[in-house]
């Protein structure tokens, strides 16, 4: 099968959790200790080395890709620390020699010095929280970074030599208008980045954010609204050079983020860590949630999987167009039936497919269609 | 002790009609008939303390769960009077208590001599006990005023024996007081109902004729008939004629009731039981029918047979088209047992195939669509009811119109439709109310009476139509409960009626047609499309909804068409979880129905199909 093999790497830690997180993600007062992060580092890490050790056992795998250092706040852990982890990857496999390895970054806890140890620790991508330019939409967000602090980190990074960085950010939060979200695209577009990645807000269950809504204490804008954020931040974001790669994500030309791309092309990867989920050839499996479970589980069996999923050929398929209908080469409409393509004509006249892709044999989204994107779905697959 | 025990009581074909009283009890709903005959069956202990049950006499679950007799029954309560000490024969015959079943209580009567009239004595007499009280002294039946529930704090016996000494003119005194719940006063009642209700009389060497007051489909014995036999005798083996149908049977078994089943020898003149001939649909032995001998037949009828005439119609069709064939099984297995309900395939182009289908009324139609959900455990929809219509059109053709869809297009040169006499009996503080309820309605004042100081009797001729839509729900919630509703067919009359369409990105949608009045129609059509703007999700284009008449559009809204429709993130932890909400999404779509290009969940037509009382009435019994 695949020789190559990407790896996630999950850091389970926030100095604080933001309102409308569900991710999983801790505090240390949630974990009971004390507020320094640096004796969890050292142990944490060494679980991590455990597991990559477990993954060489499981693929045959010999090339990791990627890896990219997700969470949680993965900058809240010495930069050496997570070094070794990506040492201990390569020391198991081999390092393709343009590997592209990604951490991500809040912006207030980047420091010059950091960001050349991260960079140093082998580090070769940024991806930060920026979320909004607007500090009302930050406090509804629940997020404590000063928005001017985003351009000191970014422009670090460039001064510490770090050629691709990514800002995410967050449109249809309560209380954002569309000319808050205005503000929030110019203010990421005057910064010297190469990538974006532009999410709308969902609430989720089980979060601050959530009760608030379900209490009736704050209003979540409408569709419609949140509709037209997206359309303005594509038109802007392709008038900078940015060009939609997949639904929610742009990039300067070659800068698309290559380890998500392979989350979407239905490529093998390793998630490490606390409910981390992972893919090999077909099985989908994913780690205990709680760190705590993580470390007695890999501490009993030295294996931390709580669950597998294996996936049959109607489920691969479904999941194919599922995710990469969202991408700009879209899915070949060979094969997809009389029925289904009678729909699908209907979704080009309409303006949400692209009609020359269409000729071509593809069913690529248009803007409008990027909007719709799980209806679409919707008609292919029932 | 007054109580005869069975075995020594005068035996079925051997009782001299002397010793015999039929009697029937006349009674609102929740006025306490079953715990009166609860009680009556205790006392004269033909049901064991230990074998007591509640509600004995109602078989179907429904009936006891609501609280109301659907199917009458009769059971022989032998008894010796505590005034003459002499034996006596009681047939309690049961009668069903709703206006929908106003002919099987005729029947009922027709098979009696006398009548309890029986009176909550905290809420005083009810329109539909007033109706059928009028029916019983139309049959001549001795009537006994009984005022029940005289334990209840709320009591007011000396203002409802005032009312009820008016209403049938004897003396407030002569009203007589029980409590079904603690026994009291029942036995006295019992004695005076020996005393006051003529025995039968009967020719015992004419022809048999025997009246069939009720007929019953049971799964294990086929249909049994209840009749009160007139003249002459019946007897197992007798080779017996239905006089509508001419056709013949062999009576298998005669029995009594008392109040299990007991096989006996025959019945002779004035008795009352069943017989039992193998048939297997009720519509073969039909309520209001004469039994008579094969060989030796009557040369009369008894008076007053009536085939039942369904006067309100809807379409039932099953949430799941797959449940066709079951919901024709379950409607014939239904028929056997129901000579009242009629039906034929019907299809819908948005509710696809089921069944249009005839009721008595209202209540005739809820029961046989909760016994159709509840005993073939089938979901279904009902479009929303209508009355039978007579409608000439330009071309002097005339057409007999049932269901909206065949309302001719085009010029109409006349259309008539059902009118009935409506009683209403309510607290006089509610007059102007109800009066204001039926002028909206189009009814016409005939009359009003005072009943007592505090309550009338209003008289209004109303659409059937009208009654059918909500009207009862109405009367109840204008009047916080306290008024009571009867009608009556009298016949037809001529009215402004239009056919309103519905029509979705303009494809007419059958279900939600109607035939109303021409002033209603604006309300129907902004009802109509503002309950469908609410209901149909958005979708990726603007879906025009609009209401007309032919080609005229009365009312129009429309459905904005749907800017987002995705989830933004799909990262590697997202997959499962997002493919499985996919799975979900796929059965949510089986249930959509496609009108034209536009979906409609199956929800939306039961919604907007749904009344909003309804609505309460299905909380209601959430809360139960």
């Amino acid at each position: 099968m695949s020789s190559e093999l990407a790896f996630y790497v999950h850091i389970p830690y926030c100095v604080r959790r933001c309102g409308y997180c569900d991710f999983n993600t801790y505090t240390p007062s949630e974990l009971a200790i004390s507020s320094d992060l640096s004796g969890v580092s050292r142990s944490y890490i060494d679980l991590l080395i455990q597991e990559i050790e477990l993954a060489r056992a499981t693929s045959d795998a010999t090339v990791v890709p990627t890896i990219f250092f997700g969470g949680g706040t993965p900058t809240l852990m010495e930069p050496v620390d997570l070094g070794r982890v990506i040492s201990a990857i390569g020391d198991r496999f081999e390092l393709a020699p343009n590997a592209e390895i990604t951490t991500e970054a809040n912006p207030d806890t980047v420091t010059p010095a950091k960001l050349e140890q991260l960079r140093a620790a082998g580090i070769n991508r940024i991806s930060f929280g920026m979320q909004s330019a607007a500090t009302h939409v930050l406090a509804a967000l629940d997020r404590t970074h000063n928005p001017d602090n985003v351009r000191a980190a970014v422009e670090g990074t460039r001064a510490a030599g770090f050629d691709e960085v990514s800002v995410d950010l967050i449109y249809g939060a309560p209380g954002e208008s569309l000319s808050d979200w205005e503000q929030t695209l110019d203010s990421a577009l005057s910064l010297p980045i190469s990538h974006i990645s532009a999410y709308a807000l969902i609430v989720e269950q089980g979060t601050k954010l959530g009760a608030q809504v379900k209490r009736g204490e704050v209003v979540m804008p409408d569709d419609d609204e949140t509709a037209d954020k997206y359309v303005l931040a594509d038109k802007k974001f392709l008038a900078a050079g940015f060009d939609w790669y997949e639904l929610s994500n742009w990039s300067k030309p070659g800068s698309q983020c290559r380890h998500n791309m392979a989350y979407w092309n239905g490529d093998n990867w390793w998630g490490a860590g606390p409910g981390a989920h992972s893919h090999i050839d077909g099985r989908r499996f994913w780690n205990v949630k709680h760190p705590n479970a993580y470390k007695e589980k890999m501490a009993s069996t030295g294996n931390p999987m709580h669950e597998q999923e294996i996936l049959d050929p109607h489920a691969i398929k479904s999941e194919a167009t599922m995710l990469q209908i969202r991408l700009r080469e879209g899915i070949s409409s060979d094969g997809l039936g009389a029925e289904v393509s009678t729909k699908l004509r209907g979704y080009v006249d309409g303006g949400f497919l692209d009609p020359i892709a269409w000729k071509g044999g593809r069913v690529v989204l248009t803007r409008a269609g990027r909007l719709i994107a799980d209806r679409i779905v919707r008609e292919i697959l029932f | 002790m007054p109580a005869i025990p069975l075995a020594k009581a005068p035996q079925p074909a051997a009782t001299n009609p002397a010793q015999i009283r039929n009697f029937c009890i006349i009674a609102h709903i929740d006025h306490g008939k079953s715990t009166l005959a609860d009680r009556m069956l205790g006392i004269t202990e033909v049901v064991e303390q230990r074998n007591m049950r509640a509600q004995y006499l109602d078989r179907m679950d429904i009936e006891r769960e609501r609280g109301i007799t659907i199917k009458s029954q009769a059971v022989r309560l032998p008894w010796r009077s505590g005034i003459d000490g002499q034996e006596y024969v009681l047939n309690m015959i049961d009668t069903p208590g709703h206006v929908d079943f106003t002919y099987e209580v005729s029947r009922s009567l027709a098979a009696c001599e006398g009548a309890v009239l029986l009176v909550d004595c905290a809420q005083g007499i009810e329109a539909q006990t007033l109706a059928n009280l009028y029916l019983a002294m139309e049959n001549n039946l001795t009537i006994i005023p009984v005022l029940n529930k005289i334990d209840l704090p709320a009591a007011q016996p000396e203002k409802f024996a005032t009312e009820l000494a008016k209403l049938i003119g004897c003396e407030p005194e002569d009203v007589l007081r029980v409590s079904g719940k603690t026994g009291a006063g029942v036995v006295e009642l019992l004695d005076q109902i020996v005393a006051q209700i003529p025995a039968p009389v009967g020719d015992p060497a004419a022809p048999t004729r025997a009246l069939i007051f009720d007929s019953v489909y049971d799964s294990y014995r086929g249909v049994v008939t209840y009749v009160r036999v007139v003249d002459g005798k019946l007897t197992p083996r007798d080779q017996i004629q239905m006089f509508s149908t001419g056709v013949r049977h062999e009576a298998l078994e005669v029995g009594v009731i008392s109040p299990e089943p007991v096989v006996a020898k025959g019945l002779g003149v004035g008795e009352v039981g069943y017989v039992i001939t193998g048939v297997k649909d009720v519509r073969q032995s039909r309520v209001g029918d004469t039994i008579t001998m094969y060989n030796n037949p009557a040369k009369v009828a008894l008076a007053g047979y009536k085939d039942p005439r369904p006067m309100v119609f809807s379409g039932l069709f099953p949430l799941d088209g797959a449940d066709f064939p079951l919901l024709r099984e379950a409607l014939d297995k239904l028929q056997l047992n129901d000579a009242a309900l009629v039906y034929e395939p019907e299809s819908s182009a948005a509710l696809g195939f089921g069944f249009r289908c005839g009721f008595l009324g209202l209540l005739h139609m809820e029961i046989v669509r909760e016994r159709l959900e509840r005993e073939s455990n089938l979901s279904l929809i009902s479009t929303a009811p209508n009355v039978v219509y007579n409608v000439t059109s330009g071309d002097g053709k005339e057409i007999v119109v049932t269901n909206p869809s065949e309302y001719p297009d085009g010029k109409i040169e006349k259309v008539e439709e059902p009118i009935v006499r409506a009683t209403v009996l309510a607290p006089s503080e509610f007059i102007g109310t109800i009066m204001e309820l039926c002028q909206e309605r189009r009814g016409v004042l005939l009359g009003m009476d005072y009943l007592s100081e505090d309550r009338v009797e209003i008289r209004y001729t109303l659409p059937l139509a009208e009654i059918v839509f909500d009207f009862f729900d109405q009367l109840k919630s204008r009047t916080r409960g306290y008024a009571s509703l009867d009608y009556e067919p009298i016949g037809v009359a001529e009215a402004d009626l239009v056919k309103v369409d519905i029509l979705l990105q303009g494809e007419k949608v059958d279900a939600f047609s109607a035939i109303v009045h021409k002033d209603k129609a604006y309300a129907y059509g902004t009802m109509m499309t503002g309950k469908l703007r609410e209901l149909i999700p958005r979708q990726q284009f603007e879906i025009p909804i609009q209401a007309a008449i032919g080609g005229r559009i009365i009312a129009r809204e429309s459905i904005r068409a749907i800017r987002k429709d995705v989830l933004a993130k799909c990262y590697g932890g997202d997959i499962s979880r997002k493919r499985k909400l996919l799975e979900k999404q796929k059965e949510g779509k089986k249930r959509m129905k496609m009108v034209g290009r536009v979906e409609v969940p199956q929800e939306a037509f039961v919604a907007a199909l749904t009344t909003d009382a309804d609505i309460d009435k299905a909380k209601a019994k959430a809360k139960e």
